[in-house]
Formats: structure tokens, C-alpha cells, sequence
């Protein structure tokens, strides 16, 4: 298997159980799922359907109870605490639903975040981090603190946070949760953008409308896939996408 | 990541909340501050008592009368020649059934001048003392401290020099003449002029009048006493006018050097266990080697010292343990940025550390401020003692605020390291 056709995410037979006896719960309860490079994928599902515990999972943030995963063609599972950091750092740019920047540190500084503890070099970090904000389109803002910005402006130096190291997987969690309408837009224009570019991107949610967004849709209930819907190929552009106001 | 990354992530936690760091920083400032200024108390009242022992004269030995009371045998003796040595000379009668009367005398004195027997002994002074002598000049009147009668030989075992005037000499001694030598507090009581203008001026001691030769040289005070509170004149003069021709209250002995001191004192007892026909067992009098108060002094001051270094060290540990708790409230605090921070790529060691830094610089602040309020503080007089600054101690002061910081700021950095991701990107 060569690495383009190599899927970014392998999970199979995925579980995840809570506590144990009677008493567990199975937030999971046998996952399939593979994502090729350049996917879209939207993840739906009441709250308690296991979307979450299964973007912990995929995030390498927790362990599977049982079942295989491969991270861009990495076992991921059993591996210790800083050799999970370092994928995570590499493989993996996560956008949050509160956008969690770190406090009283400039956009800039909360980009390059990721490439400092990666080891980059200070001026390489520099113009990086310059280059993801341009891209997310914060170029004159990235000296401001995250409390000098609007919701939709923390989101997009979050964006650029997790573009930044150039990972092979783009993981929002509910990432319009948190902002008005128009924000939402402008966020979700930014997604189709990095699709169209290329980027492979996997959105937890619980709405419709970022979810028409995506090329494929995944909705979950009590642990399991319950429909896997494909709107557009893996290499079309994302449905919603104005390619000519794009282009 | 590195050091220096880390390091600013560290300094910009630390000035995030200025106010809570600088309250944190204070604890340990005021243990590192005590530390320096205590020890340094401590280091100079040690000097000071080395210092006036040192006038004293550290190769000098006291011989003083002690009675053979039945009940309290030498061991009273010798605690009452302590008792009266820091009395400034004042003989102390020690109660008990006396089976012998006690008495030093001239002769005594004599004898061990120039002796064969006491090659080791360089001088020797015999001492009259007078209680409650009245100093009076035109109206102004003083009580003297210390009355001392006594040879021209006295001042050269006592260390004493004259500031203004002249010592009186072997021929004042000799001719009984009614000349007297004053400390600078007598003198500063007796003239409201400069003391050298005393020379030369009859005075009353008693109502008795001597001629002032000379002033003596300042001592300065240990403790309670003062050392500059007296009057020293030839013992003729005194016994004539003020004390009588009885005993002696003390013989003042000069060894040779310093290292020959314990023979001249057991040379010393020979000459006069011969002459006056005791033994080491019911030896009527004791000789007192300064030396070894000089020795148990500096014993009891060390003591001391290591006391104030250890109520020093407590608030130095209060303070760190103010660190830690600041510290873990600055982790919970975090929780969320700790977690996002693991998320995108930080190693466990990368958020051990931050917060470790975080503490340490905490430490090494407030240190350093301590550092310049305890050097600050040391150039006062606190409690009469000048403070003597330990490079030793400000070195130690400062390694153990750093140290300190380790300590205290690694269980809280481990803290925050040990939180798992998810956990603390949930948290509220």
C-alpha cells in the first residue's frame, strides 16, 4: 500500500467501555471507519452517541478499549505518554469548540505553540506562524491577544494553530458551537478552502448546516455508525464550495 | 522543546497575576532576608564578645580569692570568680562557714614578680577595688562603676591605652601620689567639655582629691556593661585614702604569649600553693585564665547563632511552602491550558518544566530581593550588635530559596504533568 492511497485514519473494531461489570458503559461499541487522504468527513449524533469519545480517540487523546487504529499507517495503540504527545504534535491539528487558545499570549505566539514544542527554531516558527494567520486571514492581527479578538477571530488563530504544523489529519470537535451565524460562515468557508487545498478533515457536530459542508457524512447513535452517507467524491470539491468564487 | 521556550512560558505564567507572585515571592524574601540579617546578628555579637575579651587580654590570667566554705567547696569558688570577673572586678562574697580567711596580698603579689619558678610570667598587678566611689567637679557628680587601685604593670596586662594625658608611673606608685587615670563615660559625666580638658584638674573621689593624669582609651560595652565606667590609680594612693591596707581583691597576671599560658597559670599556683601552704585540694584561691571564658563565650554565641539560623530557616520553609501552595492553585488555575497544550504536543517533561521554572523563578525573585533587604538590613545596629555579613550565609540564603523552589515547585509541576488531556480539556 503505497502512502497516497494509504487511508489517514484505519479504525476497526473500535470499543471503548467505562467503568466495568454491570455498571459499564459502552461508548463505543465497535467502530469501523476509514478515511482517505482529502476526505471531508462530518461526524453527527445526539450528545451520549459516542462522537466524542470517538474524536478523543481518533485525536489520540485516549485509549480504545479494544480494536485496531492507524494513524496515517501508525499503530497508534499502546504507546507512552510522550511518544503519543509527539503524534499528536505531528500528525494531528485540532480546532475546539472553545476555541482554546492560551491566554495572554499573542495569536502569534499561540501558533507557533505547536512548532515550539516540536523544536522548531525561533525565526522558522516566526514565519510560519505569519504564514498559517495570512492563510486563515489574521495576517494584521497576530500580535493581538486572544481577549483582543472576536469569537470568530479565536477560532480562525485556533484554525491556524492546527494548520500550522502541516498535519495529516484537521480535527474539530464542534467548532462552530461557540459562534454566531456569521462566523459560522466564515469558519466554514476556511474548511472548505483547506479541503479544496487538499487537507484531510474529520468534524465532530450536531449541525445540519456544517455538516452540508462535507463530502461525507457519518452519523452515529449509541456507539455505532448507523449511516455513512458520501455527498461528493473524496477528490471533488466540498459541496457547499462556490468554486468560482474560490478560484 | 527548549530551556528557553519553556523559560518564557514559565515567565509570562509568573507575570500573569503580578500581584499573587510578588505575595508569593514576599515569603520567601523574608526568609532569605532573615536568614542573612540573623546569621549576621549572630556572627556580630559573636565578634563583639571575641573583641572584649580580646581587650581583656586573652594571655592573662586573674587569681581571686575563694573561701573553702564546706558547702559549696571549689566549684562555688570558681562560679563566683565568673560571677565577679563579668561584676567588673567587684570582689563577691560568697556565703558559707569560711574556715579560713582568704586574703591576697601585696606580698602575694610581689612574689610572683620576676620569680624563677614563674618563667612564663611576663606581669604582674595587684588589684584594689573600691565599691560605690563618688566622682565629683564642680557639681557634677558620678557613682564609678569600677574602682581600680592598682600598679602602672596593670595597664600593659589589661590592654589599655591612654587617649589623652599620661599613665601614671611606677614613681606616682611609689611616692603614693594621689593621681588618677578616668574612662571616658566617668569623664563625659564629670565635664560637659571635651574629657582631654579634664587633664591636669583635681577632682574628689569620696572627698578625697586626686589629680587627673590621664583619660583612658575607649573600650566600648559588652552587654550590660560598661567597660568605659571606671577609674583605674595606683593601689598606694587608694589604700591610703579610700579602701585601707586589707587584701587584694584579684592579682593580675600577663603570660608571656599565648601559648604559654596554661603553664604560667599552673606556675602561678605553685608560687603561691608554697607560699601560703595549700594544695590543688584546699587551695584557698583560683586562677582564672580568660582564655577559657574567651572559649566557652564563643561556644555559647556559636550557639546562638545556629539558633537564629534555625528560626531563620523555618520561615525560609514557610515561604516555600507558600510557593507550593500558590503553585497548585495556579495548576488547577491552568487545567485547561495545561490540556490544550498536551493536546497540540507538549511532553509530560515539557509541562514539568514550566510550572517547575515557574516556582523556581518565584524562588530565585523573591531570593534576590531578599538577598538586597537582608544586605540592606545588616548595615543597621540591631539590638546593640553590629551586624557581621556572612559571605557564606547570602550564597547559602539565595542556593537554598533555588532549592527551595525545586522542592516546593515539584510536586504541583508533577501535578499538572500527570493530568490526562481529555480530563483537563473538560474541565471547567
Amino acid at each position: 500500500m503505497s502512502a497516497t492511497t494509504q487511508p489517514v485514519l484505519d479504525l476497526r473494531g473500535i470499543t471503548k467501555v467505562y467503568g466495568e461489570g454491570e455498571t459499564a458503559v459502552h461508548a463505543l461499541a465497535g467502530v469501523d471507519l476509514q478515511v482517505a487522504r482529502g476526505d471531508y468527513v462530518a461526524v453527527m449524533g445526539a450528545s451520549g452517541s459516542g462522537k466524542s469519545t470517538l474524536m478523543n480517540i481518533v485525536g489520540c487523546l485516549d485509549e480504545p478499549t479494544a480494536g485496531r487504529y492507524l494513524l496515517d499507517g501508525v499503530d497508534v495503540r499502546r504507546r507512552s505518554e510522550t511518544a503519543l504527545a509527539r503524534i499528536r504534535n505531528r500528525k494531528i491539528g485540532f480546532v475546539f469548540q472553545n476555541f482554546n487558545l492560551v491566554a495572554r499570549t499573542s495569536a502569534l505566539r499561540n501558533v507557533e505553540l505547536p512548532l515550539a514544542y516540536r523544536g522548531i527554531g525561533a525565526s522558522q516558527r516566526y514565519a510560519q506562524a505569519n504564514h498559517a494567520l495570512d492563510r486563515v486571514g489574521l495576517g494584521a492581527r497576530v500580535s493581538h491577544d486572544p481577549s483582543e479578538l472576536s469569537g470568530g477571530q479565536q477560532q480562525r488563530v485556533a484554525i491556524a494553530r492546527a494548520i500550522v504544523t502541516d498535519p495529516v489529519l484537521l480535527l474539530a470537535d464542534e467548532p462552530t458551537g461557540a459562534l454566531d451565524t456569521h462566523s459560522t460562515a466564515d469558519v466554514l468557508k476556511l474548511f472548505d478552502e483547506l479541503s479544496l487545498s487538499g487537507r484531510t478533515l474529520v468534524v465532530i457536530t450536531h449541525e445540519d448546516e456544517v455538516a452540508a459542508h462535507a463530502k461525507r457524512v457519518i452519523r452515529m447513535s449509541d456507539g455505532l455508525i448507523v449511516s455513512d452517507e458520501r455527498v461528493t467524491a473524496v477528490d471533488a470539491a466540498p459541496p457547499m464550495t462556490d468554486v468560482a468564487e474560490v478560484a | 522543546m527548549s530551556l528557553r521556550e519553556s523559560l518564557r512560558f514559565a515567565l509570562l505564567g509568573v507575570s500573569a497575576n503580578k500581584t499573587r507572585s510578588a505575595l508569593t515571592t514576599l515569603g520567601i524574601l523574608i526568609g532569605v532576608a532573615s536568614v542573612i540579617i540573623l546569621l549576621a546578628v549572630g556572627t556580630g555579637s559573636s565578634r563583639a564578645v571575641e573583641e572584649s575579651i580580646n581587650r581583656l587580654g586573652s594571655n592573662t590570667l586573674t587569681v581571686l580569692p575563694s573561701s573553702t566554705d564546706d558547702s559549696g567547696g571549689s566549684g562555688a569558688g570558681g562560679l563566683a570568680d565568673i560571677a565577679s570577673l563579668f561584676g567588673g572586678g567587684q570582689t563577691t562574697t560568697v556565703s558559707g562557714t569560711l574556715t579560713r580567711a582568704p586574703e591576697l596580698t601585696m606580698d602575694d603579689a610581689a612574689a610572683l614578680v620576676d620569680n624563677p619558678q614563674a618563667p612564663d610570667v611576663l606581669g604582674v598587678a595587684p588589684v584594689v577595688s573600691a565599691q560605690s566611689v563618688q566622682a565629683t567637679l564642680d557639681g557634677a557628680s558620678h557613682t564609678v562603676g569600677t574602682f581600680t587601685g592598682t600598679t602602672p604593670t596593670y595597664l600593659l596586662i589589661n590592654n589599655d591605652t591612654i587617649s589623652a594625658g599620661r599613665a601614671f608611673t611606677d614613681a606616682d606608685y611609689a611616692v603614693h601620689r594621689r593621681v588618677v587615670l578616668l574612662g571616658t563615660t566617668v569623664a563625659e559625666q564629670l565635664t560637659s567639655q571635651a574629657v582631654s580638658d579634664l587633664v591636669g584638674q583635681t577632682i574628689a573621689l569620696n572627698g578625697k582629691q586626686f589629680e587627673v593624669v590621664g583619660i583612658l582609651g575607649e573600650k566600648g560595652s559588652t552587654g550590660p556593661q560598661d567597660a568605659d565606667d571606671r577609674v583605674v590609680a595606683p593601689a598606694t594612693a587608694v589604700q591610703d585614702t579610700l579602701t585601707g591596707y586589707g587584701s587584694l581583691s584579684s592579682i593580675s597576671v600577663k603570660a608571656s604569649s599565648a601559648d604559654t599560658v596554661s603553664s604560667a597559670q599552673s606556675q602561678v599556683q605553685q608560687v603561691l600553693d608554697s607560699r601560703r601552704g595549700v594544695t590543688a585540694s584546699d587551695r584557698d584561691y583560683s586562677v582564672f585564665n580568660a582564655s577559657s571564658i574567651l572559649s566557652a563565650a564563643t561556644d555559647s554565641s556559636a550557639t546562638f547563632t545556629v539558633l537564629l539560623g534555625v528560626v531563620a530557616a523555618i520561615s525560609l520553609l514557610v515561604g516555600g511552602i507558600g510557593v507550593m501552595n500558590i503553585m497548585l492553585v495556579t495548576v488547577t488555575e491552568r487545567t485547561r491550558e495545561i490540556g490544550v497544550r498536551k493536546a497540540i504536543g507538549a511532553s509530560r517533561r515539557d509541562i514539568v518544566t514550566q510550572f517547575l521554572l515557574e516556582a523556581v523563578i518565584l524562588c530565585m525573585f523573591g531570593g534576590l530581593v531578599g538577598v538586597i533587604v537582608g544586605l540592606a538590613g545588616s548595615q543597621f545596629t540591631i539590638v546593640g550588635v553590629v551586624p557581621v555579613v556572612q559571605a557564606y550565609s547570602v550564597v547559602m540564603a539565595f542556593g537554598v530559596a533555588v532549592a527551595t523552589g525545586v522542592f516546593f515547585g515539584l510536586y504541583p509541576a508533577n501535578r499538572a504533568a500527570a493530568l490526562r488531556p481529555i480530563d483537563a480539556l473538560r474541565y471547567e
